[in-house]
Parts: C-alpha cells; sequence; structure tokens
C-alpha cells in the first residue's frame, strides 16, 4: 500500500517534470482550456449578477405591485401593443372604488425630457402619477412631501425629483421650493425622494421626476388616456384576487365578453420576477452552451497536443519501458500530464475569467456576482477535461512496443 | 530448469531452442534459428557477428524486451519466455541494466535524474533521499563524481555512456546487456568504458555485449559468434586483455 502510493508520487513527479521543461507549449496548450473556463466565470458571474439585480429590481417596485397595462396578450403569451392606450382615470378610480382586495391605486404615465433649473439642465424621465404612488412603491419622501389630491386634482405644476436629478440640479441643496422647467413649463419642487440605489444593467432608479399624472398627461405629453394603472394588493394573499376583480371590472367597464381578447393585460410581481428569472435562465443557457463548446474545443486542443507529445517522446517511452516502466505507469505519466495542463488551464481561466469579469464590472458597469462554486465547478471540468482527452493519448502511449520505441528517430 | 549443477557456477540465462520469426508479408524472417546459450554468474560475453546475423534480436529477447516465436528462456532461475508484458517489465527493471548504442538518456534531464529513473519505476522501499544517494553511489561507481547536475547535452559521448551504465546498475541488476556500448564512440573512450565494464565484472557482475569490432570484444572473457541467427562458435578467451591498459599505451600516455 505505501508503496504503491510512493511510487504514484514518483510518476506524479515525472509528469511534473515534463511539463515544466515544455513551459511555452504547456501554456499554449492549455489556452482551450484557459479560455474556456474564462467563459464559464464570466458567464456564470453575469448571469448570476443579473438574476441578483433583476430580483432586486423586482423587489424594489414595492410589495404586492400589480401593473395594469394597456394591449392583448397572445396565446404564447408575449404583449402586443396595438396603438393607442385604452386605460383611462375612471378606470383607475373605478377599481379603487370596486375591488376589495386592490390595497392603493395610481394612474402611471410617462415621458422623457430635458429638465432645467437656472443654468443647470439634466434629461430624465418624468412620471405621471397619483398621490397613492408612494405606497405602492414603498418609497417615502427625503425632504418636502408628496403633492396633493388637490395639486392632482388641479393639475398643479408640482414635481418630486429622484435623488440622482435633484443632486445633479441642485448640487448644493435647496431643491425643496425651486423651480425647474420641464419643457419650458416651470414646476415647483415639492419633495425629494429618498435614495432607492441599486441600478439595473446600469440605468439608475433614483433618476426620475415624479409629477401629478394631470398636469403631465395636459401639459407636457397630451394624451388622454392613461398609460398604464399600478395597483397594490392589500396583502400578499390578496394578490390574486384584487387581479380577478380588477380583470372581471375592466372587462365590464371596456364592455369584453368573459373569454373575449381584452384590450389590456396585468403582471403581478411575482409574474415579472418569473419571467427575467426564465430569461436570464435562458441566458445562463445560452453561456453554458458555450462554455461547453469552448471547453471541448480545449480538450481536444489538449488531446492533440498530447498525441503530438506522445510521438515527440516516443523514443522517452521506450527507454522508460527499457527499464522498467510498465504500461500503467506510462498511462499515468501521460494522464497525470494532461490533467495537470488542464487543471492550470483552469486556475489561470479562472485568474483570467475573474479578471475580465471585474472588468466588465468596472467599464460596463454590469453587475456581477463571482460565486466560489463556479470556480470549483470550472477546476473539476478542467480536470474531468484532462483525465477525459488525456486517455486516448495516453493509452496509445502505454500501448506501445517498447522495442520500436526505441528505434524510433 | 536451471541445471542442478553442484558446486559449479549458477546459470544466470539458460536459453534452449530459441527462435524468433518475423513476418514481413509474405515473408517470414528467421532471425533467431534455435539458439543454444548458457551464460553463469560472473561471465562477461561478447556476441558478435555479421550484420543482420540476430544478435539485436538475441540481445532484445535475454533483455525482455521481445518474447521469442519458440524455446525456452531461463533469467536468474525464472522461465521469463512467456510472461506478459508487464511481468517483463517488472523483469527488466529488477533483474537487466541496460546500455545501448546511442546512450538513450533522456534529454534536459540531469545525470542524477537519469539514473534514478529505474528506482522510480521499482518496488524501491527507500526515501526520496536514498534514492538520491543510491544514484550517486552509481555515478561515482562509473567515475563521474561532480557531473551529478549535468544534463546529457553537458556531457560528451564517453560521460553519457557511463550515465547510461550508472543507469543501468543503480538497481543491482543480475545481468548488464549493452548492444554496440562502444558504437559511437572513439577508439580511446570505447577502451574506457570497456575497461568500467571490466571493474563491474572484476566486482563480480554478469555482462554480456554485442559488438562488431573484435578488439573491443577481445576485453570479454568469452565471445560467441552468431550467423544467421545461430550460434556458430563459442570461445573463450584465456588471455586477460586490461582495457585501461590499451589507454596507458605508449602513443598517448594520459595521466589518471
Ligand atoms: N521488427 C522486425 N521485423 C522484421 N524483421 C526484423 C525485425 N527486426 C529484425 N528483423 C530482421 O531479423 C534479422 C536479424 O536482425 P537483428 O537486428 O537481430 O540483426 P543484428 O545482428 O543486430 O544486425 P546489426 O549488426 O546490423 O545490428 C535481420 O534480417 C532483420 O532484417
Ligand atoms: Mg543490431
Amino acid at each position: 500500500m505505501r508503496n504503491s502510493i510512493v511510487r504514484l508520487g514518483n510518476i506524479t513527479v515525472v509528469g511534473l517534470k515534463s511539463i515544466a521543461r515544455n513551459k511555452m507549449r504547456s501554456l499554449l496548450t492549455a489556452l482551450g482550456i484557459v479560455i474556456g473556463v474564462a467563459c464559464v466565470i464570466v458567464s456564470v458571474a453575469i448571469g448570476a449578477g443579473v438574476a441578483q439585480s433583476v430580483s432586486e429590481m423586482i423587489n424594489s417596485l414595492g410589495s404586492n405591485f400589480i401593473m395594469v397595462m394597456p394591449g392583448t396578450s397572445t396565446q404564447s403569451g408575449a404583449r402586443m401593443f396595438t396603438g393607442n392606450s385604452t386605460l383611462t382615470e375612471e378606470d383607475a378610480e373605478a377599481i379603487k372604488r370596486e375591488a376589495p382586495a386592490v390595497g392603493y391605486v395610481s394612474p402611471n404615465t410617462r415621458t422623457a425630457a430635458q429638465v432645467i433649473a437656472g443654468e443647470l439642465n439634466w434629461s430624465t424621465s418624468i412620471q405621471g402619477v397619483g398621490v397613492e404612488w408612494p405606497n405602492i412603491r414603498s418609497w417615502n419622501i427625503d425632504e418636502g412631501s408628496f403633492f396633493t389630491e388637490g395639486d392632482v386634482r388641479s393639475g398643479a405644476k408640482v414635481a418630486v425629483l429622484g435623488k440622482t436629478v435633484a443632486d445633479n440640479l441642485f448640487p448644493s441643496g435647496g431643491a425643496v421650493g425651486s423651480i425647474v422647467r420641464i419643457k419650458n413649463v416651470p414646476f415647483k419642487v415639492v419633495g425629494v425622494l429618498e435614495k432607492k440605489g441599486g441600478s439595473m444593467m446600469g440605468s439608475d432608479q433614483d433618476d426620475l421626476i415624479i409629477a401629478p399624472y394631470t398636469t403631465v398627461m395636459k401639459r407636457l405629453s397630451g394624451q388622454s388616456k392613461i398609460g398604464m394603472i399600478i395597483v397594490s394588493a392589500a396583502s400578499a394573499e390578496q394578490v390574486q384576487d384584487a387581479m380577478d376583480q380588477m380583470d372581471a371590472l375592466l372587462r365590464q367597464r371596456h364592455r369584453i365578453p368573459p373569454g373575449g381578447d381584452a384590450d389590456f393585460m396585468m403582471r403581478s410581481q411575482e409574474e415579472m420576477a418569473q419571467a427575467n428569472a426564465q430569461q436570464v435562465g435562458l441566458m445562463r443557457n445560452l453561456l453554458l452552451g458555450i462554455a461547453i463548446v469552448s471547453l471541448a474545443v480545449g480538450g481536444i486542443g489538449i488531446m492533440n497536443i498530447m498525441l503530438v507529445s506522445v510521438t515527440e517522446r516516443t523514443r522517452e517511452i521506450g527507454i522508460r519501458m527499457a527499464i522498467g516502466a510498465r504500461g500503467r505507469h506510462v498511462l499515468l505519466q501521460f494522464l497525470f500530464e494532461a490533467v495537470t495542463l488542464s487543471v492550470l488551464g483552469g486556475l489561470l481561466g479562472v485568474l483570467f475569467g475573474v479578471g475580465v469579469a471585474k472588468l466588465i464590472e468596472r467599464v460596463i458597469k454590469w453587475p456581477i456576482v463571482i460565486s466560489p462554486q463556479a470556480i470549483i465547478v470550472a477546476f473539476v471540468v478542467a480536470a474531468t477535461i484532462g483525465i477525459f482527452f488525456g486517455f486516448y493519448p495516453a493509452r496509445k502511449a502505454s500501448k506501445l512496443d517498447p522495442i520500436d520505441a526505441l528505434r524510433y528517430e | 530448469m536451471a541445471k542442478p549443477n553442484f558446486n559449479g557456477p549458477k546459470a544466470v540465462i539458460e536459453i534452449r531452442d530459441l527462435v524468433k520469426i518475423y513476418h514481413l508479408g509474405e515473408v517470414d524472417v528467421r532471425a533467431l534459428d534455435g539458439v543454444d546459450l548458457t551464460v553463469n554468474e560472473g561471465e562477461f560475453v561478447a556476441i558478435m557477428g555479421p550484420s543482420g546475423s540476430g544478435k539485436s534480436t538475441l540481445m532484445n529477447i535475454i533483455g525482455c524486451l521481445d518474447r521469442p516465436t519458440s524455446g525456452t528462456y531461463v533469467l536468474d532461475a525464472k522461465d521469463v519466455s512467456r510472461m506478459s508484458r508487464d511481468q517483463r517489465a517488472i523483469i527488466r527493471n529488477a533483474k537487466i541494466g541496460f546500455v545501448f548504442q546511442s546512450f538513450n538518456l533522456l534529454a534536459r534531464t540531469s545525470a542524477l535524474e537519469n539514473v534514478e529513473l529505474p528506482l522510480l519505476y521499482a518496488d524501491f522501499d527507500g526515501s526520496t533521499r536514498d534514492r538520491k544517494q543510491a544514484a550517486r553511489d552509481a555515478l561515482h561507481r562509473v567515475g563521474l563524481e561532480g557531473r551529478e547536475a549535468n544534463h546529457p547535452s553537458q556531457l560528451s559521448g564517453g560521460q553519457q555512456q557511463r550515465v547510461a551504465i550508472a543507469r543501468a546498475l543503480v538497481t543491482s541488476p543480475a545481468i548488464v546487456l549493452a548492444d554496440e556500448p562502444t558504437g559511437n564512440l572513439d577508439s580511446r573512450t570505447s577502451l574506457e568504458i570497456m575497461g568500467i565494464f571490466q571493474d563491474l565484472n572484476d566486482s563480480g557482475k554478469t555482462i554480456v555485449l554485442i559488438t562488431h569490432e573484435p578488439d573491443i570484444a577481445r576485453h570479454a572473457k568469452r565471445i560467441v559468434h552468431v550467423r544467421d541467427g545461430k550460434i556458430q562458435q563459442d570461445e573463450r578467451i584465456m588471455q586477460d586483455r586490461i582495457a585501461r591498459k590499451g589507454i596507458e599505451a605508449p602513443i598517448a600516455p594520459v595521466a589518471r
């Protein structure tokens, strides 16, 4: 037992020496694995990062959030938007009045505009909403206050700034009480939202302005229908009830028979999360596919070089056999060499992959999560590839006839 | 099967009716055609014969690199003629030391590591340090102390062949086999190598070597002539010829 361990150790040393002697070639051989493993690391890091930031983003919508959008859903579940919105503020009011499972309701209409304050300007998204918006989004006011029901009814030119907008237009503070001009319409800033933080694929959640939807529709977008209605269910248990009640109510109001194609559709927070999880899963599978292909290419590269190496070292194999190496010694030597190459490649690949992932995070601002599991998996995969693709050349070496091998020039 | 030889010398190699046939397409080449040969412990045998006579074929079978087509071969009281690949590898490692014409050292590997190599494949119980010491001792025996770290490319041909001899000795084999060990060396260096073989033989090692050159063969104690796969003549050299004396000949005196 002890002897066989010692012998295994000796063979190991033999393999390591061969690699150390051909450093440059070893590196080039491992390149395929380096790239394949780097692919795995980067793709898993991006996949995990996106999944995490998407779920953060969805959670930040508020609790029990439901979105009602104009348009119909096709059978495949994709959303089709056919021209103008059919949702009205009366629909929103009716939901508030008649759907008991609904807690808060707000119309939500949006437009984009450049905002000017004194010398400074900033391009951002303008959201026209109702007074219950902060409750739906669980979003607090940092300074000042939110606008009132009266502001909404009268279409008052008041605005609440997202933190990013406030910081950019009023770098030295004092936003509340100031005037900002949106499309040349002066709005009085009544409040600043607290910072939500967290960004999704580089987009900043705090980069927005909130104003009464009446004002936005009349003064800024000129639309008569509201873009969508956002709602929060009274409790987590009542999300489905709220959706059912709204569906019945809106069908009745829009005179759509049960079973007919509705001109609106709903998405709960959970459904959005699922859809996103599905998308992320799809992306992950795609990246995984790329990784598998590159690892297979890397493995074939190892097999190729090991075959070349076996041929080149035929004489060495003959010498080793002449002085007593058995088939399995030679097999183990070459197998160990292939595995060492692929694991070293895996190590470089992990380093390279983590580096690239960090670079992506810094430069493209994509979210990145590097998990230890991904690194372990990458190593195991690299070693397995070494064994799998190294076996054939190693076996070929071990089957050489010592006399022929010694005679090889 | 070993001859019960009361008080007589112990047979290390016992070959009976050895035949080796190579099949080359339609043609059968009888490389060995019924060879009988016994080599006792402590002998120094030179095998001579024209090119293609079957010397290397015989040597490959004696060295357990190859198996005979028929006939028996008993090495050190063990019938090795029907052994499997792995069994023969174990025998080669434990009982045989090879010396080749082209040295056959591993390139880019130090002399010490080359000599250590057979021990890596052996049931060697010692530690790494013991292994290195054994390799160092073997190098010392062939007069290469101080060259342990040199790679083959940093050694002369004669020195490389000495490393190869040290490698053949390190496992304390029953026989040392050398196929034209001086074929790539000049005559002076050849004599040096023969001197080493003579020293080894004096200390009891059994040696079988192949050579073309009668001058080299004369340093052995027995010459076996092979022709067309058969042993044609088997002569004992009565008069000892010391290889070192040849080097110290009047033409080129060398300070030792
Ligand atoms: N692998 C082989 N396949 C077929 N024929 C072979 C093989 N090896 C040797 N022979 C033949 O067997 C015969 C003996 O060859 P061998 O190599 O033993 O000769 P040798 O006495 O060592 O010659 P040399 O002095 O040139 O080395 C030759 O005719 C050779 O062609
Ligand atoms: Mg020959």
